[in-house]
């Protein structure tokens, strides 16, 4: 089951550096959402995959008698989503910003804080 | 309804049942203070005049615990506390040892400074905004990172600083201010991803996420589990918070942009945490692949080292100069981590914690150049106030500010009697001692350009007479010292002079944190009291 998943994250992953290569931020931030999830999918693949097997120790015994999934990256995962999702919020809105106080989305033309034809320092006195 | 089992369950499997002495809450106290500050300064949000007060308490009271807890650790070797009473590893620990809790001290002494001229830097309209919550919450983050015991919780701080960071960034919202936080944020973030795979990745080779539990299994996984690459994309990660030479792009389109006083701390702050973490990981957890790694960090070094001087050299705005110089600060310790010998790593250390208050110092002293400069001139210009081909005439004016703005410019390009020498002269040392001559060489062309540029600064802006000389005698008046810049700007000077005539402490501290680095039984011993065969483990 593992080989399936990591080759639908390599795919995520190339995806997502394919659309942050684009000039264009609305590309970018797709890129950015595509890459969080598949770390999503990365973690929650580093865990091991089992089919719908609790992890619970039965009565009298003291270890698991089966191998089940780690539950532990669901747990990473579940905080990694709340943190991306916050980040993603953020960041549609200071594009959304960025489009309308610098009047592009062409990351090319954003050359407001490093303007193209800056002077050299002076020479001399 | 089922009765709970009703054999007596084993607690000490499980949790710590001993409470921890009172003195370990100091490890937790620093991230508790400042989020509980950043709450209080929220609830009290409409009423500025308070913030002002209630954040400089907060950060002195945050000194103070620092510095009680690096007490602790010189005394008793590193303290750990582990949340919810579970075992490590079962638990999430807070472990400080002696570089967490230096570096955490000189960080909230750095905060300490840019709060206090905050008050003057940041007016009613950006404390409305929020700028000292969100200084609440940078600092909750910095501590966080610096002292935790946990990997995962080591990016979680790196989120919180994040974020707080950004909402300094763009405090203001000035459409420069927009651009630059756009490239920071998405910059930024994918490197946070990248440092999220790289745990992922971590998890699933060890088990374990935290630092100690690694450290312990590391010896016995290397030869058989793809380590190296795992350190490679941590080391790529790192390298990307901290601005390095191929990945530092979004340094020097951003730092310029905000007020002076937010540069400073980022400058001061933000790139040192991902040196922290690199150094953690590839030092600490990871040693024997970070020497296979070693020639890759020492280019990473080397072009940082260069392209950081270079870049300072070619600007003519004095924030993106002391941007460019904050990178070329960066190359000095990389080259310490290529070197990775214990000697090399006290000198990256002190470099560290030198280049938190020299570049806080330096952006302080940047900002109130270009403010006095354009209260002489009378020119309004935001894009003329910065430009060393408009400033000039400082020298006159100020002798007391040029004197201390010297003294921040020797301690930045590393000359005597400041501090920036000694780590240099370690790093140096060290690297010919492996016969790498290259880096040594590296590190002085980079000085000897750093030193250049701001001879420089010091020629144009302070010695050069000012475009309206008759006209600046006259506005003279305006120009005033003020506490909230004295205070603060006079403390850091202090800090890097004293540490620059007297540095046998701080060298002895450095160095017993690179050997707990390079050995880390201690460290381990203080996580698993009794997990540990003696001897150490490598």
């Amino acid at each position: 089951m593992e080989t399936p998943l990591a080759i639908l994250i390599g795919l995520f992953f190339s995806a997502a550096i394919y659309l942050m290569l684009s000039k264009f931020t609305v590309r970018i931030l797709l890129g950015v959402v595509l890459l969080g999830n598949g770390v999503n999918l990365l973690l929650f693949t580093a865990g091991g995959l089992t089919r719908s097997v609790p992890a619970i120790i039965p009565a009298g015994a003291d270890t698991l008698s089966h191998t089940a999934a780690n539950p532990l990256p669901q747990a990473l995962i579940l905080t990694a989503i709340v943190i991306s999702f916050s980040f993603f919020a953020f960041l549609l809105v200071l594009t959304y910003r960025a489009f309308q106080d610098l009047g592009s989305d062409n990351s090319d033309e954003m050359r407001l804080a490093e303007p193209r034809d800056e002077p050299s320092p002076p020479m001399g006195y | 309804m089922a009765s709970p089992a009703t054999s007596p369950v084993d607690l000490a499997a499980a949790l710590v049942l001993t409470p921890p002495p009172l003195g370990d809450w100091l490890v937790i106290l620093p991230v508790v203070l400042m989020i509980g500050a950043g709450a209080i300064l929220l609830m009290v949000r409409k009423s500025v005049r308070l913030h002002g007060g209630i954040a400089i308490a907060a950060l002195l009271l945050l000194v103070l615990v620092n510095g009680s807890l690096l007490l602790r650790v010189i005394e008793n070797g590193p303290v750990t506390m582990v949340m919810g009473r579970w075992l490590p590893p079962f638990g999430i620990a807070f472990t400080a040892d002696l570089f967490g809790a230096t570096m955490a001290l000189t960080a909230s002494l750095v905060a300490l400074a840019a709060g206090i001229f905050a008050l003057r830097d940041i007016d009613g309209s950006g404390r409305r905004y929020g700028f000292y919550p969100f200084l609440m919450l940078l600092m909750a983050g910095v501590s966080g990172a610096f002292l935790t015991g946990d990997i995962f919780n080591l990016y979680v701080w790196f989120e919180v600083l994040l974020i707080s960071s950004f909402g300094l960034l763009i405090l203001g919202s000035r459409p420069e201010q927009i651009d630059g936080a756009l490239k920071y944020a998405v910059l930024n973030l994918i490197a946070t991803t990248l440092f999220l795979i790289s745990v992922g990745y971590l998890y699933s080779l060890f088990g374990t996420l935290n630092m100690a539990d690694i450290a312990l299994k590391a010896g016995d996984l290397s030869g058989t589990a793809p380590l190296v690459t795992l350190t490679a994309l941590f080391t790529f990660a790192f390298a990307m918070k901290a601005a390095a030479f191929p990945l530092n792009f979004w340094l020097p389109a951003s730092y310029h942009t905000p007020r002076i006083v937010v540069s400073a701390l980022f400058g001061a702050l933000l790139t040192k945490v991902g040196i922290y973490a690199l150094i953690r990981v590839t030092v600490m957890l990871l040693p024997v692949e970070r020497e296979v790694l070693s020639p890759a960090i020492a280019t990473l070094a080397i072009l940082t080292l260069i392209t950081g001087a270079l870049g300072a050299l070619a600007q003519s705005d004095i924030r993106k100069l002391a941007g460019y110089l904050v990178i070329a600060g960066i190359g000095n310790i990389l080259a310490g981590v290529a070197i990775g010998s214990p000697a090399a790593i006290s000198g990256a250390i002190f470099y560290a914690l030198h280049s938190m208050v020299a570049m806080t110092a330096l952006y302080l002293v940047v900002g109130e150049a270009a403010r006095r400069a354009s209260l002489l001139s009378g020119d309004e210009n935001q894009a003329n106030r910065w430009s060393l081909h408009t400033l000039g005439g400082l020298y006159r004016s100020s002798p007391g500010f040029t004197a201390v703005s010297l003294l921040v410019f020797l301690a930045v390009a590393g000359l005597p009697p400041l501090s920036g020498l000694w780590p240099k002269i370690m790093l140096l040392k060290a690297a010919m001692d492996i016969n790498a001559w290259w880096l040594a060489a590296a590190i002085l062309v980079s000085s000897f350009l750093v030193t250049l540029t701001l001879g420089r600064i010091v020629l144009l802006a302070y010695w050069r007479q000012g475009l309206e000389p008759e006209a600046g005698l006259e506005r003279q008046t305006a120009v005033r010292g003020d506490w909230r810049l004295s205070l603060p700007l006079g403390a850091l000077v202090l800090l890097l002079a004293g540490f620059g005539l007297f540095p046998e402490r701080l060298l002895s501290l450095t160095q017993s944190a690179a050997e707990g680095l390079a050995g880390p039984s201690a460290y381990i011993r203080s996580v698993f009291p009794d997990a540990l065969p003696s001897g150490g483990i490598r």
